[in-house]
């Protein structure tokens, strides 16, 4: 199947933005990092599992009305490194974004070491997860030092 | 101003550059010299667990100092039990005092007050995390005995896995090319990853079970105590927990300068007989506690410690 056609599963959207090339079935934990919730006015479309030339299956999250930020969009990295991501305005797409991994992933998921200082919610300093290694993504606690399991990691996202 | 959480704040000549400024404290620390360093600075003791040695030696060695110290008070009855953040605490302490001294029962507690505080932060321990000012405490007292650090064989004994004092103490001393002989029973085994980090650094690493075949060739042995509770019950704890206990014979084959330390306080992993030889160092090591955390305090504060303390200058 083309991509064209596995785009046309989902109806073009007029503006807002569209990712692409989601590793196959963590279309929900994009939208956890998203904050994409049941609180969520605007229109939200996802497909899972299509079949993709360049990735096997992959899945799609378009958001109707809303640019995600490249901050926004730099959280997803640690589920979907390699998504790709347009901007879309009056039906075509104006900017094509890169997700983009910094140092450390700031506020975006907390420590899953049970004695770490960050368990305390009501401390109010930002969780902080220094990148020690982007392929394969390997990170630490700043605060604790704790090695982070990444599939663990996901249940902990802010 | 940066604060001391882990060794990795210090590079290797700023760990000998304090143990020299420490030496140089001896005479102040044993209260021969009075040298009021840091006059008018004051010390916040932040002890969020109990820890009565940890704590009296920082206190000490500020006073020996000149300086002064404010104390966070019992746990219990402080606001921190009222549900008051870490966050929040620092912040009151930070404007009272100069520099922080804190032992906290979460890891990590340290970096978080570090970047709360606009003052120094001395780690008393976090949790099972680290305790730099008492692997500070434990070089000074290899460095005193053996006249370096570099290239020495380093026994450490009893419970590698609970035990943060070995933890610290085995990074910081493969930083000088030590080697290191890890002898505990397998229920308690030094963690894989630490173990692994220190090979990845090229250290020379061996594990055994082995505590006695090991001893004659060593440099330093450092047994710390093995918890009863850890054991699933008293038989197997006996059984295991006595083939890591020293006694006085078991060092008649031993190199002459040979030390013996441990972290304080003992139960019966090291028996009376060993205190009376030579080898025996660990009270001297419960001293150099008060030295080394003068010489680290002054140099958070930016004191410089004179080349020359007292005597005939
Ligand atoms: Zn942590």
């Amino acid at each position: 199947m083309s991509s064209e056609t596995s785009m046309r599963r989902v109806t073009a959207i007029r503006n807002g933005t569209v990712i692409d090339h989601i590793p196959a079935g963590q279309a929900l934990r994009v939208l956890k990092l998203l904050n994409i919730t049941d609180q969520t006015a605007v229109p939200v479309s996802l497909v899972m599992n299509v079949p993709s030339k360049k990735m096997g299956a992959k899945d799609i999250v378009k958001v109707e009305d809303r640019e995600l930020t490249q901050a926004e969009l730099d959280r997803l990295a640690l589920v979907a490194s390699e998504a790709s991501v347009a901007i879309i305005r009056a039906y075509s797409v104006a900017e094509k974004l890169h997700i983009n991994l910094g140092e450390e992933l700031n506020n975006v998921v907390r420590c899953t070491f049970s004695n770490c200082i960050t368990q305390n919610s009501r401390e109010p300093l930002p969780h902080r997860l220094v990148i020690l290694s982007k392929d394969p993504l390997q990170l630490r606690c700043h605060y604790c030092g704790t090695p982070q399991n990444i599939d663990q990691l996901i249940n902990n996202v802010l | 101003m940066a604060g001391l959480i882990t060794m990795d704040d210090l590079s290797n000549e700023e760990i000998i550059s304090i143990l020299d400024d420490a030496e140089r404290l001896l005479p102040v620390a044993k209260g021969d010299l009075y040298l009021p360093l840091l006059q008018g600075k004051i010390l916040g003791n932040l002890f969020f667990e109990p820890s009565t040695r940890t704590r009296m030696s920082f206190e000490t060695a500020m006073k020996r100092l000149g300086g002064d110290v404010v104390n966070l008070g019992d746990v219990k009855t402080s606001s921190v039990v009222k549900g008051e953040t870490l966050f929040d605490t620092i912040q009151m302490v930070d404007g009272y005092t100069d520099i922080i001294a804190m032992r906290h029962p979460r890891q990590g507690a340290a970096r978080y007050a570090q970047d709360a505080a606009q003052v120094p932060i001395l780690n008393g321990g976090d949790g099972a995390g680290h305790h730099p000012t008492q692997t500070m405490l434990d070089l000074f007292t290899i460095r005193q005995s053996h006249g370096k650090l570099e290239n020495l064989k380093v026994v450490l004994a009893g419970d590698l896995r609970y035990g943060r004092t070995v933890h610290s103490l085995s990074h910081a001393l493969i930083r000088f090319g030590c080697e290191i002989v890890l002898a505990s029973p397998d229920l308690l085994r030094m963690p894989k990853e630490i173990v692994e980090d220190l090979v990845a650094h090229g250290a020379k690493v061996t594990e055994t079970t082995d505590l006695y075949g090991n001893l004659d060739s060593a440099d330093v042995v450092y047994m710390t105590r093995i918890q009863k509770e850890r054991f699933a019950d008293e038989d197997e704890y006996v059984k295991v927990a006595g083939a890591y206990k020293l006694d006085a014979s078991h060092l008649d084959g031993c190199k002459s300068e040979m030390i013996v330390m441990h972290p304080l306080p003992r139960v019966d992993e090291i028996h009376p007989s060993v205190d009376v030889t030579r080898h025996a160092k660990y009270f001297e090591q419960a001293f150099n506690g008060v030295v080394a955390r003068m010489a680290l305090l002054c140099r958070l504060l930016g004191v410089t410690v004179p080349e020359k303390v007292g005597g005939e200058a």
